[in-house]
């Protein structure tokens, strides 16, 4: 297929069609309205459902009902709005739903500001809801990348039954960037066995997460706990930019920030100094193997974490090195963008260079 | 007539065989029987899906013979939506109590009603939280003493009693909107020809169907199953009038 010049949240709603998914439950929020905009228009041309909700917290349980059809299902929304939907998200992890949601982030907390951030890893990676579970989170750095972990992220809900968060700086939403999407849509999954489909021939089924014997709600947080041991040894996604075996510093960033330190790291290299990009893309599940095999390794002498935030990956990144090597942060917050000489700076800071 | 009997006499399919855990003297048992015969009458229980939800009927996927959903707290007219509009083909009912659809779910269920959703709500109103031992809830009546109102409720801090179908019958979308009680025999017929009539209008494809049950909790009244039964009558009943509020007919002969 040709490649078309798309905007991230438009090419985001068209990626989830081309995954078979044409159910979408959302609520207006900035700055990712163009994707329920987009849809609106797109989703009755191709027989889909779009539904716009009267709040986040209807959304999370429209999802619940939709994707209890055994079909594929979705939504876009925000920080404030993607916090509205963590009960629900947990209620889903719980009855073992697939379902993706797209976060794109802005700055918080509270109301803040509709302008990009990283501030919600916390958040998505570590379960924002209560109870024992996670979601998968993928963080694309390019509107491709969005489209492609778009498409994957349907895959995953489906094979692991679990909630698949797309997450992605209000950047990724809102530039303009040429994209490319399969020849072949695929045609919407058939329902699954344990959807609700009317007890015809069979007993009825029951989709819930409420186990009033402790024994039988131990039984499903063991079971999503060995679903998340399956998602860590067989999904981790990342990938490395100017890796090499003279380097003496690896960044760590995802995301949009991860592409301007690429800008920064190809500056730094005219200079003579040699930096290598470390970009985690599935945030659950961390590559924390990965991550400490290349920290090892005898020419790096120091680590920097950037984030558009004021430290929230840093701490798993602490979790991956086990303080095998000094860790640097730079960080900017509040919908603040660092520019590649900031990333610069705080590269020959941590290598204790002078300015 | 012997054919009669046998069905008054029988559970009906759409009902499970499993006892419930409903306090004796409550009337919960009475609607879901009024909802599974019904279920059977119209022959839809191969294809109807119930959500339940969070309070004493918070395990009514137990008791009925159907597929079901477990929605959060006031959540049921949110997942019943996301499910009917995927399947309209299906025949969706939420059952929900006073504090779930009245309070924490007043949202989700005017908005449900709103968009003119097709599917039905059995809408159970007892004046208490029963599952949590008896708080005061949204429908609690004037002066009516609870865990949480010791002196009765108090209209100048909680306000008045908040008169559902009445609520949502001020919606312009069409739909059926009904009072019932199950106090009585004469009325437990009564509910039920509501109850049907909900359903059918979604059979029908018709529009969104809600029927308010005036019900009993003895054990949070702190009283007799049979007094219960005379205090709905006496404080219920004047404050909840039975009717048909609404039906999607008014708008045709409003044209």
């Amino acid at each position: 297929m040709a490649k078309k010049l798309m905007k991230g949240n438009e090419a985001i709603g068209e990626a989830a069609i081309c995954a078979g998914a044409t159910n979408y439950f959302a609520y207006p929020i900035t700055p990712q309205s163009e994707v329920a905009e987009y849809l609106s228009r797109r989703l009755p041309e191709v027989g889909g459902v779009f539904v716009q909700a009267e709040s986040e917290v209807a959304v999370g349980y429209m999802l619940f009902g939709a994707a209890s059809t055994g079909k594929r299902v979705f939504t876009t929304s925000s920080s404030p709005g993607i916090s509205l939907m963590q009960e629900a998200l947990s209620y889903m992890a719980g009855a073992h739903l697939p379902v993706v949601l797209v976060n794109i982030m802005r700055g918080g907390p509270g109301l803040g500001g509709i302008l990009p951030a990283q501030s919600d890893y916390f958040q998505a990676t570590k379960g924002g809801g209560h109870g024992d579970y996670h979601i998968i989170v993928l963080a694309p750095s390019s509107v491709q990348e969005a489209v492609d972990l778009m498409i994957l992220a349907f895959d995953l809900a489906d094979k692991y039954r679990t909630p698949v968060m797309l997450i992605g700086d209000g950047m990724i939403g809102q530039m303009m960037e040429s994209v490319e999407f399969p020849e072949q849509y695929q045609t919407p999954p058939s329902p699954k066995e344990w959807a609700l489909t009317g007890a015809v021939g069979r007993k009825p089924v029951v989709i819930k997460s409420l186990f009033l014997d402790p024994i039988a709600l131990e039984k499903n947080s063991l079971e999503l706990a060995k679903k998340y041991e399956i998602i860590k040894a067989d999904e981790v996604r990342y990938e490395l930019y100017k890796v090499n075996d003279k380097n003496k510093l690896l960044i760590f960033a995802y995301g949009t920030m991860a592409r301007i330190c690429q800008t920064a790291i190809d500056e730094l290299e005219e200079e003579g100094i040699g930096v290598g990009l470390f970009r985690p893309i599935s945030l659950f599940p961390f590559p924390q193997k990965e991550i400490y095999r290349e920290v090892i390794k005898p020419n790096i002498k120091a680590l920097l974490t950037v984030e558009m935030s004021v430290g929230q990956m840093i701490e798993d990144i602490e979790r991956c090195i086990v303080g095998q090597k000094p860790l640097g942060f730079y960080g900017r917050t509040g919908g603040i963008v660092p520019s590649p000489d900031e990333v610069k700076a705080a590269v020959k800071k941590q290598l204790g260079l002078g300015k | 007539m012997a054919q009669d009997v046998d069905i008054i006499l029988s559970r009906p399919k759409a009902l499970s065989d499993n006892i419930t855990h409903y306090c004796p003297g409550c009337t919960h048992g009475i609607i879901h029987r009024l909802v599974a015969e019904t279920i059977d009458e119209l022959g839809i229980r191969e294809r109807t899906a119930g959500v339940a939800p969070v309070g004493c009927s918070v395990l009514a996927y137990n008791y009925f013979n159907v597929d079901f959903m477990e929605a959060a707290h006031g959540r049921a007219p949110a997942m019943a939506t996301g499910f009917k509009r995927l399947r309209p083909d299906m025949i969706v009912f939420t059952y929900q109590g006073d504090g779930d659809l009245a309070s924490i779910g007043m949202g989700e269920i005017i908005h449900a009603a709103n968009r003119g959703e097709k599917f039905t709500v059995i809408f159970v109103n007892n004046a208490i939280y029963g599952m949590t031992g008896g708080q005061m809830a949204p429908t609690t009546l004037p002066g009516q003493k609870t865990t949480t109102s010791p002196l009765g409720r108090d209209v100048t801090t909680a306000g008045y009693p908040i008169r559902m179908a009445e609520l949502l019958s001020s919606l312009r979308t069409p739909a059926y909107i009904a009072r019932a009680a199950v106090h009585d025999p004469m009325y437990i017929i009564d509910a039920k020809r509501k109850i049907k009539r909900a359903f059918s209008y979604q059979i029908a494809n018709k529009c969104f169907s809600l029927v308010e049950v005036l019900s009993t909790c003895p054990t949070n009244w702190g009283l007799s199953p049979t007094v219960s039964l005379e205090w709905l009558e006496k404080n219920m009943r004047p404050y909840y009038p039975l009717g048909t509020f609404k039906t999607p007919e008014d708008e045709v002969e409003k044209k």
